[in-house]
């Protein structure tokens, strides 16, 4: 005797608990703080709050906590709770150049008013495992230097004023939104930075690392990565000027990639733009690439056919809380949809003259 | 959830969608793009269908939502949950006493009447989308009425299999202007969408759209004279209730592949059994 399926709510609530319980582990285990997560699991908590498209730590930390390390679903989490805040205002523009560098790279020059600086990277570690911080030892303190004061150009600004790179259009006009507005094609730069700013960090490598390839190839220098402090500043109306309401650590990262030139423009290099929140400079690079490849129809360049050059294939694909939301959906029940098509086939075979033997045992 | 404003949403969001929703009205099948919010829940789970109940729910209503027809399948009692924790409203499971329904892949059996609002959940609004993948390619499409690509791709399913052969979410055009997507019900409720005496919302939250079908508006199936559109379903009553007019779920109760089949709207299928209806395989 068949009854139809009841219980929803409790095998809803029942998996909740449990899925409470698989968070925490084995309770013999000390629990995870929100601060360690924080201090130790920092570029895991950056990722999240570049995603997220949301600047707090601390609140990244939570989400990434809640999530059990699930990072898209911590960004989940953390844009889940952004939607709901307040919008009190705007910051003015920050201002990279005056960044209080950690690290400052340029692969195109050896060396440069600002200097390179290597800062806490990865790039020259042996990933030899170290079983040292298996036994949760002290770790020797890392040499200290005075911190260089003044402004770290921009590399790019050098070639500029040579005329050798295009020149970075001044545009004062407000910046779309696209957490506020519909995405809507054509989109104009300033609109796909922040989708990008915003995507998947490995759609994004994965679309830079084919233009490298070959697909929509744009021969890309790191003119210039850094890494570093801004401080934010936000113009008060009631006080008739700005004031700094905090600071954030953003990387950036700008590209020089080769240009042809024209017929009517003289040879030229010309620019990729990256910016992340946090540290994080995979995904600035990638960015950089994207965007510059992105740009082939301002820059009269052909239509390739690449991903990478295909605005509309990028950004409606980059998000991965809208990609792991559409593609989870077909956990849901679709009986509905699913027994229309098994008529539509059983009468097609029907038709077909194929027998069905379900069919014919009934 | 007093953290929370009514139904989840700022007033100011509401109002951006509520806007849409008029617009939607005013050009029935037209996809209004909309600034869509993320949700507590997942794109692709109703997301778009939650932003449109949250902006047209009142205190006073009374909310249904149904995924496959029933109340009970998980995403549904989950929705329905949310706003009984956002909004506060009194849910129902009956659809003659709900004032505004939320539904995924269904359109009731009992016909609905004037002061109810559908609301649909929409994965995909655009209907040419799988025709030609580049939204502003269909938004030209559609602004020229350029559907000359729909009526091939119809007429190349019948002549390679005899039949048009889709079973849901099937095209209609509206007021003999737009093609618009149904949400992918099943072809069996294409028939209700047409001079329905309720408001029907259309809501794609991922996908960023919002459409609407105002009360009594005219809704044809696309088809062709010689292949006239015709509303499907599994040929037989329901095991249950009896029904031999409901759309039907096919269930497999046994090793050996033994079937019944049972309504997919579970108010209907209980009301049928209340009042002494019993199909032959009724307790």
């Amino acid at each position: 005797m068949y009854v139809a399926v009841k219980g929803g709510e409790r095998a809803i609530e029942n998996a909740h608990a449990w899925l409470a319980e698989e968070r925490r582990g084995d309770t013999d285990v000390a629990e995870l703080s929100i601060v360690q997560i924080r201090e130790q699991l920092s570029l895991a908590v950056n990722r999240v709050m570049a995603e997220g498209s949301l600047y707090d730590p601390d609140l990244a930390a939570l989400a990434i906590k809640q999530a059990r390390g699930d990072l898209i679903e911590a960004i989940f989490l953390i844009r889940a709770y952004r939607t709901t805040l307040p919008r009190f205002g705007t910051s003015k523009p920050v201002e990279t150049g005056t960044m209080a560098c950690d690290r400052r790279i340029s692969a195109t020059f050896k060396d440069l008013p600002g200097g390179q600086v290597l800062g806490p990277t990865f790039d020259y570690t042996h990933r030899l495992l170290d079983f040292k911080l298996a036994a949760e030892g002290d770790l020797p303190e890392a040499p200290m230097r005075e911190a260089q004061v003044g402004e770290v150009p921009h590399v790019t600004e050098f070639l500029n004023r040579e005329g050798l790179i295009e020149e970075a259009l001044h545009d004062d006009a407000p910046p779309p939104d696209l957490t506020r507005e519909p995405l809507e094609m054509p989109a104009e730069r300033a609109l796909r930075l922040q989708a990008l700013t915003r995507a998947d960090e490995g759609f994004t490598l994965g679309l830079a690392y084919s233009t490298q390839r070959g697909y929509a190839r744009n021969h890309a220098f790191v003119g210039e990565l850094r890494i570093g402090s801004v401080p934010v500043e936000m113009h008060i109306p009631e006080l008739g000027f700005a004031i700094d309401i905090g600071e954030v650590t953003l990387t950036e990262c700008e590209t020089v990639n080769q240009f042809k030139g024209s017929k009517t423009e003289p040879p030229q290099f010309t620019r990729g733009y990256g910016l992340v929140f946090g540290l994080n400079e995979r995904k600035a690079i990638s960015m950089a690439l994207v965007d510059r490849a992105l740009r082939w129809e301002e820059l009269g360049e052909d239509n390739e056919g690449a991903p990478a050059q295909d605005a509309e294939f990028v950004l409606y694909h980059a998000d991965n809380i809208q990609a792991t939301g559409f593609l989870e959906h077909i956990k849901l029940p679709h009986y509905v949809d699913f027994q229309s098509e098994l008529e539509l086939v059983r009468k097609l075979r029907r038709e077909a003259g194929a027998s069905d033997v379900q069919e014919a045992a009934e | 959830m007093n953290a929370y404003n009514f139904a989840y949403l700022d007033e100011q969001t509401k109002r951006m969608i509520r806007r849409a929703i008029l617009k939607g009205l005013a050009i029935p099948g037209y996809q209004v793009p909309f600034a869509s919010r993320e949700m507590p829940m997942p794109y692709g789970w109703g997301t778009g269908g939650v932003q449109v109940s949250a902006a047209i729910l009142t205190p006073e209503d009374s909310f249904k939502v149904i995924d496959q027809g029933a109340d009970d399948t998980t995403n549904a009692v989950s929705i329905r949950t949310f706003f009984e924790r956002t909004a506060g409203v009194e849910t129902t499971t009956k659809t003659s006493e709900a004032s505004v329904i939320q539904t995924r892949h269904r359109i009731p059996e009992d016909p609905l009447i004037e002061g109810q609002i559908l609301v649909y959940q929409v994965p995909i609004p655009e209907p040419l989308r799988f025709l030609e993948p580049r939204e502003s390619e269909t938004r030209k499409m559609h602004s020229l009425e350029e559907y000359g690509l729909m009526h091939v791709k119809l007429y190349e399913d019948i002549s390679r299999h005899g039949h048009i052969a889709t079973a849901y979410a099937y095209p209609v055009k509206v007021e003999g202007q737009y093609v618009m997507d149904p949400s992918p019900i099943p072809k069996f409720d294409n028939p209700k969408l047409g001079d329905m005496a309720a408001i029907q919302l259309f809501g794609a939250g991922r996908e960023q759209r919002i459409y609407a079908l105002p009360p009594y508006t005219n809704v044809v199936s696309l088809d062709f004279e010689d292949h006239p559109f015709e509303a499907s379903k599994a040929d037989h009553p329901c095991g249950l209730c009896g029904a031999i007019d409901s759309y039907l779920d096919e269930v497999i109760i046994d090793d050996a592949g033994g079937r019944m089949f049972v309504c997919s709207d579970t108010d209907y299928c209980e009301n049928r059994q209340a009042a002494g209806h019993k199909g032959k395989d009724a307790a």
